[in-house]
């Protein structure tokens, strides 16, 4: 299975020289990373080509990694029903420069891209209407970015002088508190955080 | 008289609407009774499920996934616990496999038993709602018997199921078979034929595999436009290679076929039903590797060891190495998958959740777009939504 998947994915990378950076086989798992504007290339050859017929498109999502330089991972998962396989597709994405929408290609990305760009602050470009899907009428921010917090910033409430609903800055009856249980338990091998403190 | 040029006219479907299955909000552009444009307005249920997840540990991050789709619990809980345990390269005893396979197709019967009569109501039919929510009822019974909770049954584990069948619950779970196709008899006769049912249904949302594909549809969604794929079969999980059911597709794409497949799928989960209370093997319930599983209690009194293990299993939780995987299952609703991202630590770096009721609600526009108002409402009843799933 993931010999054949290797085969697939070395494949896809000689019919697009210099649009692919990486090609990976984990847990039996076929993963593309694409140069960003690549994407609508890779993706159209990925869904017409007689050996990969991924021809839907499963899910867009998010991740980010605040301390890299291109900080969010854009991820792309398809399916081929002809040949039952799962591929994914990975672009590199910033808050400045916009990745290349695949709504021409994939009817199935027009939320998948707007919820991205409500929750990372990834923006597409040509995308035929990136608004907000998710989150509040109105809301600021972009909530799953790893330096938004938990807790948010405002919260809602009915005023009873105003009549209407009104939004306050959260108020916390506690601070927030995250547990640090990176204990050295097992398999802990890379330095762990908290032991800076044990220098001093 | 020369005829007036009429305004399109906008009006607002929701938020609270009993024919919006929750939280929806659809604002429609009418040509006279005509829907021209539809832009649905959703993340009124919003609950940040997936940050939520980021802050937990793997264990303490399961029990959100019964509140997605909270008609059809444990199914989400599989597609998790699947991740995981892909990630730690975790076996699952037979036992365990099959005890979630049984739960996930109780979870089927659950789910299909709210939408085939919630939609019914949608378009005029009171009573299989009332018939529906008996059955349920004693389905969720089960839930009770084997979790503790009616719904929200946080009972599934990386490694297997929190706890062992109790006894006798097999027996009573094949007394309630036995009954059950009569139930499912009685509903189809009362809505196959049913004139009113079959003028409000047939022909309306018609969507084309082409379509279906390019909509990312799955599920009946997908499977009534006539595509045979369902995740049981092309890519078996657990104990699903080893049951003996068939795959119901539709014809024409049509909101009558989704009920029809959503009623066969009824049929055909009751075999598979039956076969894992006949097949059920015996041996341990849940791995036995305590890294990741708590020890049995009467060994917690005993040894040190296990001791140990409980409490580092309930304070820091367990590790998982880095890596990334999508996992999917076919959740009654289409294909219900996980994208998860481990860093090494004791929590998810990332967790998406692909919802199956995300893209169909998506293609709402596209399937109304010249039908009647009252029409948009049977489509919507067809995509059996739940918002839970959908805002996440």
């Amino acid at each position: 299975m993931s010999e054949a998947l290797r085969e697939l994915g070395n494949a896809i990378k000689a019919a697009h020289p210099g649009d692919i950076d990486e090609v990976d086989v984990r847990l039996g798992e076929l993963m593309l990373v694409v140069k960003r504007d690549s994407i609508v290339r890779v993706l159209k050859h990925l869904r017409d080509d007689p050996s990969c017929l991924f021809k839907m498109l499963v899910d867009i999502c998010g991740v980010d990694f605040p301390e890299r330089a291109q900080r969010f991972d854009v991820v792309y998962n398809l399916l081929s029903l002809k040949h039952n396989r799962r591929i994914r597709v990975k672009v590199r994405a910033n808050e400045a420069e916009p990745v290349p929408s695949v709504v021409s290609l994939f009817n199935a990305a027009g939320w998948y891209e707007r919820e991205t760009w409500d929750l990372y602050g990834v923006a597409f470009s040509d995308h035929p209407d990136l608004r907000r899907l998710l989150t509040d009428y109105g809301f600021d921010g972009h909530p799953l970015r790893k330096d938004f917090p938990l807790t948010g910033h405002v919260e809602v409430r009915y005023d009873e002088e105003q009549k209407r609903v009104v939004y306050d800055k959260v108020k916390l009856q506690q601070d927030f508190r995250s547990f640090d249980f990176l204990s050295p338990w097992e398999g802990m091998t890379r330095p762990l955080p908290g032991d800076e403190k044990a220098k001093h | 008289m020369a005829e007036a040029k009429i305004k399109p006219m906008t009006i607002n479907f929701g938020p609270q609407h009993p024919a919006a299955h929750g939280v929806l909000r659809l604002v429609m552009e009418m040509d006279g009774e005509v829907v021209e444009r539809i832009d649905p307005h959703i993340g009124l249920l919003h609950r940040g499920t997936e940050k939520l997840i980021e802050y937990k540990t793997y264990l303490q991050a399961m029990p959100y996934f019964d509140r997605l789709d909270y008609v059809a619990p444990m199914a989400q809980e599989h597609a998790y616990v699947l991740g995981v345990e892909k990630l730690l390269g975790l076996e699952v005893p037979k036992r365990g496999q099959y005890i979630r396979v049984l739960f996930d197709e109780i979870s089927r019967v659950l789910n299909h038993l709210l939408n085939v009569p919630a939609y019914a109501m949608d378009v005029g039919a009171l009573t299989p709602m009332l018939w529906c929510f008996e059955q349920r009822e004693y389905l969720m019974e089960f839930y009770e018997r084997v979790s503790g909770a009616r719904l929200h049954a946080a009972y599934y584990r990386p490694g297997g199921v929190h706890q062992d069948l109790p006894a006798g619950l097999l027996d009573d779970i094949m007394k309630w078979a036995d009954q059950f196709p009569k139930i499912i008899d009685d509903l189809s006769s009362l809505l196959d034929e049913n004139r009113i049912f079959k003028q409000r249904l047939v022909d309306i949302g018609v969507v084309t595999a082409e379509q279906a594909l390019d909509w990312g549809f799955t599920g009946p969604m997908l499977r009534s436009s006539g595509v045979p794929w369902d995740l049981r079969k092309a890519q078996p999980y657990d104990a699903y290679a080893e049951m003996d059911f068939d795959i119901p597709i539709g014809k024409n794409g049509d909101c009558y076929d989704r009920y029809l497949v959503r009623m066969e799928e009824l049929r055909q989960s009751l075999r598979i039903i039956r076969q894992c209370c006949e097949k059920m093997p015996s041996g341990p319930h849940v791995s036995r590797d305590f890294k990741v599983t708590p020890p049995p209690r009467g060994e917690m009194k005993r040894s040190m060891e296990a001791l140990i293990h409980h409490f580092k299993l309930y304070t820091e939780g367990f590790h998982v190495p880095p890596g990334e995987t999508y996992t999917a299952v076919e959740a009654p609703k289409g294909e219900f998958g996980v994208y998860l991202v481990s860093d090494g630590t004791n929590r998810p770096y990332r967790c998406k959740i692909r919802a199956p009721g995300f893209p169909h609600l998506q293609a709402i526009e596209f399937c109304s777009k010249g039908h009647m108002l009252a029409d948009s409402v049977a489509i919507l009843g067809s995509m059996d939504i739940v918002f839970g799933e959908v805002d996440r």
